[in-house]
């Protein structure tokens, strides 16, 4: 056995018992350390398997912002917990579960196992048309020109997932600010949130910027951005805003609706929908990259955020 | 046995341990987390196609790469919305229970004028 393999095996033994973790901790807030702890691990698998702009934003979504909304919501719902392990269903059921979860992972094993042979790729095909683009990246590539519907619609979800948060709030606090104000103290979190954003906002406009040619993109470096909004916001250093701001609103649609306006431009200076003209790609891909990053951070902020909790301020 | 092997049966397992506490549980955090854990484990099987479609001078395949990058996200916005679903139910009825035999308990909500 090599030692890449050896350092594989422990790590897939690591997730596994971190999974196992999360499904039987006593309490929310354990399990959703848990959770954390496996979507870092999991980051470190997606290197292991040559996967760096996944493990990116494994460890920024998976671990840090998935991680930031569920640790506050555990927090808050610690009252109801006693309640409802009582409602643990009976042996029956229990059992049902395992014997379908197992027999699910059987044969998912089986899959893995027995692979098609050749495997099917699509690798040639994504890297005949990279020199046109002029990104060297070929994860961006996809992400940004071959799939760019998918990409396009997965902001339009992040916004949709936004308004449905918002609309939960009762109607007297629309228009408001979200979460309850909080005052900055002298502590090892203000230290923090004065001294990372700086480091912290160079880093995510790198990621992004390198996103071209390298491991990056405008999800990371928009997750990253965010990561340090939620830093300022959370130590008190800086009010979440009103929900009602004009520049919010703005920063919210301004990176979709500008990829949308140069995916219906290209029905007249290119081959159609989200195609872009051959000597213009480059450009039009980065512009696009650099408004949807600005509006990637704000989506994210405002949703570890949650929905507004006090009335809007005349 | 190779890498790509390994972290696919880990895959797999992950699905079934995340699929077993999304039914087992009765707390709907503790649902949406083992969901979450479920839906890792699809994304590293992803991984492992993506892996093994790998060619000369790409390290995997971009296509699925690029998949499940959206996948994460979409993800995201999906857990966030049903946390914050979680958490209005709670203000609304003092619990956070999925019992559709709950005991209805006054509302403290003022909705609008």
């Amino acid at each position: 056995m090599t030692a890449g393999l050896a350092l594989d095996a422990g790590l897939a033994v690591l997730v596994l018992a971190v999974a196992v973790w999360t499904i039987a901790a006593r309490a929310a807030f354990a399990a959703v350390v848990g959770f954390v702890t496996y979507g870092l691990l999991l980051a470190i698998v997606w290197v292991r398997i040559a996967a760096v702009d996944v493990a990116l934003t494994e460890a920024a979504i998976g671990g840090g912002v998935t991680g930031a909304v569920l640790i506050a919501a555990a927090a808050r719902l610690r009252p109801t917990e006693a309640r409802s392990a009582a409602e643990r269903p009976g042996a029956a059921l229990r059992i049902a579960a395992g014997v379908l979860s197992a027999l699910v992972s059987a044969g998912l094993a089986v899959l893995v196992l027995y692979p098609p042979n050749p495997a099917p790729s699509l690798a040639p095909a994504a890297a005949v048309h990279l020199p046109a683009l002029g990104v060297g990246n070929p994860v961006t590539a996809v992400l940004i020109a071959y799939r760019a519907i998918d990409t396009l619609l997965e902001k339009v979800v992040l916004l949709l997932a936004l308004l449905g948060v918002w609309s939960l709030a009762p109607d007297r606090f629309w228009g408001g600010a979200p979460g309850q104000r909080r005052d900055a103290r002298d502590g090892t979190l203000t230290l923090l949130a004065r001294l990372l954003p700086p480091v912290g906002i160079v880093v995510g406009v790198y990621i992004l910027w390198v996103g071209a040619v390298a491991p990056g993109g405008a999800f990371q470096g928009g997750a990253i951005l965010a990561a340090m909004w939620i830093l300022v916001m959370i130590a008190g250093l800086h009010d979440a805003p009103e929900i009602s701001r004009h520049w919010v609103r703005f920063l919210l649609v301004v990176g979709p609706a500008v990829f949308l306006a140069v995916g219906l431009a290209g029905f007249v200076v290119a081959d159609g929908f989200l195609s872009y003209p051959v000597r213009y790609a480059k450009p039009l891909i980065i512009a696009i990259e650099v408004v949807l990053t600005l509006s990637i951070a704000v989506i994210l902020g405002l949703l570890v955020a949650g929905p507004p909790e006090r009335e809007r301020r005349p | 046995m190779n890498a790509e092997t390994l972290y696919g049966l880990c895959a797999a397992s992950l699905v079934g341990l995340g699929l077993f506490g999304s039914i087992v549980d009765p707390q709907p955090l503790r649902k949406i987390l083992s969901f979450n854990l479920l839906g890792g484990g699809v994304f590293l099987l992803f991984g492992i196609i993506a892996r093994r479609g790998a060619v000369a001078g790409m390290g995997a395949d971009p296509v699925p790469q690029a998949m499940v990058i959206t996948g994460i996200v979409v993800a995201f916005s999906a857990t966030a919305l049903a946390v914050a679903l979680v958490l209005r139910l709670f203000e609304a009825t003092g619990d956070a229970t999925l019992r559709s035999d709950a005991p209805p308990r006054p509302s403290n909500d003022e909705a609008g004028p």
